[in-house]
C-alpha cells in the first residue's frame, strides 16, 4: 500500500468532515508558514529593491520618479567599486587554495587512526565555530604592535625587534586578513576532507600498496578522484562565503587603510549606512547577485559535468 | 597495513605523527589561549612591554566589570534571538520539510527555490530589509532580528530535515496509518522521535549561525537590542582598544557555541556540508 492511499484508509475511518478537510490540505498547509516567512524577508525586500534601484533616492532627497537605468549605468564609472571587487577576488583567489592545502595536509596527518585522535580533532574544529568578530577580533590581539605576541616570536627568531603595523601596514594588510581566515576556514576543509578521505575505498589503496604504487601515484589515480565531489562542495561553500566577507576584515582593518582592503560586502555597507545613496546600493546589491548566481551556475554545472 | 615489519619503527612513526599532530593543534589553538589568557590579566599584564604569555594569577575583575556596567546584557540578547529564532525556524522547517520529503509539494522547484533563498548574500538584502523595518519600526527590537534568523535559517532547516525525513523508513509511517493514527500523530509521534538525533543537531547549527550573524544585527540593532558580536565591536577605538573587555566579552559569547558543538561533534560534517557529505 502507498502511503497516500493509507493515508485515504485513515480518512475514511475519520468522519469529522473539518477534520477531513484539514488532512486533506495538510501537505500545503505545513509549506505555508515557512514559505510564507521566506517570501516576506527573502523575497518582498528584494522586490522592494529592484524598483528602488530604478529610482533616485538618497539622504537628502526622497525622489521616487523613475531613472530607468541610470544607477546601473553609474555602476560602470565607480572606481571604488570595481576596485572592491578586486579586492575580494584577490582574498578569495589566495584564501581559497590555501584553505583547501591546509586542510588536506591536517586531513592526511589524521586519516590513520591513533589513540587520541577524536581529541584532536575537536580541539582543531574550534576556531571554524566562533565567530568571525571574535576570531578578528582575536587575530586584532595577537597582531598588536606592541602587545601582541606574533611581533615578539618574529623578533625572537629575527634576532632583532621586528615591528609590524600589520592592520595598518599597506604591505601587511592583506597577508594579516588571510592568516586569519585561513586560520579560521582550514579545519573546516580539514573537517569536510577527513570524513571524505575515511570513505575512499580501502581494497583499493591497499591493492595500490602491495603493487608498490608511490604516494602521489595513489594520490592521483585513486584519493583525489574519490574525494573529487567533496572539494568540490568545500570549494562553493568556502568560494561563497569569501565572496562576501564582511566580519573579519571588519574586526581586523574596517577596510582600511584608506579603502585598501575594502571588500564587494563592505562597499555596499559604505555606500548604504554611511552615504545613504539608497537607490544606488540597491544598484550594488543587485549587481552582487547577478555576479554570485553567475558564478553559482557555472560551478554548479562544472560540478555536474565532472560527474 | 604491512605485514612484519618491526614493531620499533611503528612506534617512531606514531610518535612522528603525534608531533605533527601536537603542532598543528598548537599553531591554531594558540589565539584562542591567547584571547583567553588575555581576560584574565590584569591591566598592568595586558599592556606589557613585551607581551606576558602567562598571567600572574587567575582573575575574574575583566568579567566582573562586564556583569557591573550590563554588557552581558548582550549575551542575554543573543540568546533570546537565537534561541527563539531557531526554535521556531526548527518546527516551521521541519514540518515544511515533510511535506516537500513524503508529498513532494511543490516538487523539486520548491526545493531548489528554498536553498536558492540561502545562496542570497546577506548584503544584497540587507539594505531593503533595513529600509522596510524602518517603515514598519522594525528596528532594533527583539521581533524584527527573530524574524529576520528565522528566515534566514528555514532554508536551511529544510534542507538538512529533508535528507534526515528521507531516510525515515516509509514502512514505519504505513503501519502507522494503518494503525488509525492520523497525519498528524504520524509526524509527532513517529516522524519526530525518528530524527530526533539529526532534529538536535540541526537546532544547534541554526543556532550558531544566528549567534555568530554580525552584518544583520549590525545594521538593526541601535541601543536596545544589541548581541554580543555588535557589543564586541563597541569596544574597538580609534586609539586606544578596551583588551579587557573584548577578551572577556569574546571567551563569554564563545563559550556556549564551544558547549554546543562538543555535544554535536558527530553531526558536525554533515552539519556544515549541507548534507552533501555524510559524516
Amino acid at each position: 500500500m502507498t502511503l497516500s492511499a493509507s493515508f485515504k484508509a485513515a480518512e475514511q475511518r475519520r468522519p469529522s468532515r473539518f477534520g477531513r478537510m484539514l488532512e486533506d490540505r495538510l501537505p500545503y498547509l505545513i509549506v505555508a508558514p515557512a514559505i510564507l516567512i521566506l517570501l516576506l524577508v527573502g523575497l518582498f525586500p528584494l522586490i522592494y529593491s529592484l524598483i528602488v534601484s530604478f529610482q533616485r533616492i538618497t539622504m537628502t532627497e526622497n525622489d521616487t520618479s523613475f531613472v530607468g537605468l541610470l544607477n546601473y549605468a553609474e555602476l560602470f564609472r565607480d572606481t571604488r567599486l570595481w576596485a572592491s571587487l578586486g579586492h575580494t577576488t584577490i582574498i578569495t583567489a589566495i584564501a581559497l587554495p590555501l584553505e583547501l592545502l591546509v586542510g588536506f595536509l591536517m586531513a592526511q596527518l589524521f586519516i590513520d587512526r591513533m589513540p587520541g585522535r577524536q581529541i584532536f580533532v575537536a580541539l582543531l574544529v574550534l576556531p571554524t565555530v566562533i565567530s568571525p568578530i571574535v576570531a578578528g577580533a582575536t587575530w586584532r590581539l595577537m597582531f598588536d604592535v606592541r602587545f601582541g605576541p606574533i611581533g615578539q616570536i618574529l623578533s625572537f627568531f629575527a634576532g632583532e625587534p621586528v615591528r609590524i603595523l600589520w592592520t595598518v601596514n599597506p604591505s601587511y594588510v592583506y597577508p594579516a586578513i588571510i592568516i586569519c581566515e585561513v586560520w579560521q576556514w582550514s579545519p573546516f576543509m580539514f573537517l569536510l576532507l577527513l570524513a571524505a578521505l575515511s570513505n575512499v575505498d580501502q581494497s583499493q589503496l591497499e591493492a595500490a600498496e602491495i603493487d608498490g604504487a608511490s604516494y602521489l601515484r595513489v594520490l592521483r589515480a585513486i584519493v583525489l578522484p574519490a574525494i573529487a565531489p567533496v572539494i568540490a562542495v568545500a570549494c562553493l561553500i568556502r568560494g561563497l562565503d569569501l565572496v562576501r566577507i564582511f566580519d573579519i576584515i571588519w574586526a581586523l582593518t574596517e577596510g582600511g587603510p584608506g579603502s585598501m582592503t575594502e571588500t564587494i560586502s563592505l562597499y555596499t555597507y559604505v555606500q548604504g549606512f554611511s552615504q545613504f545613496e539608497t537607490s544606488y546600493t540597491a544598484a550594488i546589491s543587485f549587481l552582487v547577485i547577478a555576479l554570485l548566481t553567475l558564478i553559482t551556475t557555472l560551478v554548479l554545472k562544472r560540478m555536474e559535468l565532472a560527474r | 597495513m604491512r605485514i612484519g615489519r618491526l614493531p620499533a619503527r611503528k612506534a617512531r612513526i606514531l610518535a612522528v605523527r603525534y608531533l605533527g599532530a601536537g603542532i598543528v593543534t598548537l599553531l591554531f589553538l594558540f589565539p584562542v589561549y591567547w584571547l583567553f589568557m588575555i581576560s584574565f590579566k590584569t591591566p598592568d599584564e595586558i599592556y606589557h612591554v613585551p607581551p606576558l604569555w602567562i598571567p600572574g594569577q587567575i582573575q575574574f575583575s575583566n568579567y566582573y566589570v562586564l556583569f557591573r556596567d550590563g554588557d552581558v546584557l548582550a549575551i542575554l540578547n543573543s540568546v533570546i534571538v537565537a534561541g527563539v529564532s531557531s526554535g521556531v525556524a526548527i518546527v516551521l522547517g521541519t514540518l515544511c520539510a515533510y511535506s516537500l520529503a513524503r508529498f513532494g509539494t511543490g516538487g523539486e522547484n520548491l526545493a531548489m527555490w528554498i536553498i536558492s533563498q540561502r545562496m542570497i548574500p546577506p548584503i544584497a538584502v540587507v539594505f531593503p530589509i533595513f529600509l522596510i523595518y524602518v517603515y514598519f519600526g522594525l528596528v532594533d527590537g527583539y521581533f524584527g532580528l527573530i524574524l529576520l534568523y528565522t528566515a534566514f535559517n528555514l532554508p536551511y532547516v529544510i534542507w538538512m530535515m529533508r535528507g534526515y525525513i528521507v531516510d525515515v523508513p516509509l514502512e514505519l509511517e504505513e503501519s502507522a496509518l494503518v494503525d488509525g493514527l492520523n497525519r498528524w500523530e504520524v509526524i509527532w509521534k513517529v516522524v519526530f522521535p525518528m530524527v530526533r538525533p539529526g532534529l538536535m543537531a540541526t537546532s544547534v547549527f541554526t543556532f550558531v549561525f544566528a549567534w555568530n550573524d554580525f552584518l544583520f544585527a549590525l545594521v538593526l540593532t541601535r541601543t536596545e537590542v544589541i548581541t554580543f558580536p555588535v557589543m564586541l565591536t563597541h569596544y574597538f577605538g580609534g586609539q586606544s582598544n578596551f583588551w579587557a573587555k573584548i577578551a572577556a566579552m569574546s571567551v563569554l559569547g564563545t563559550l556556549p557555541i564551544f558547549v554546543a558543538v562538543s555535544v554535536m561533534q558527530r553531526y558536525l560534517v554533515r552539519g556544515v556540508s549541507l548534507g552533501a557529505v555524510k559524516g
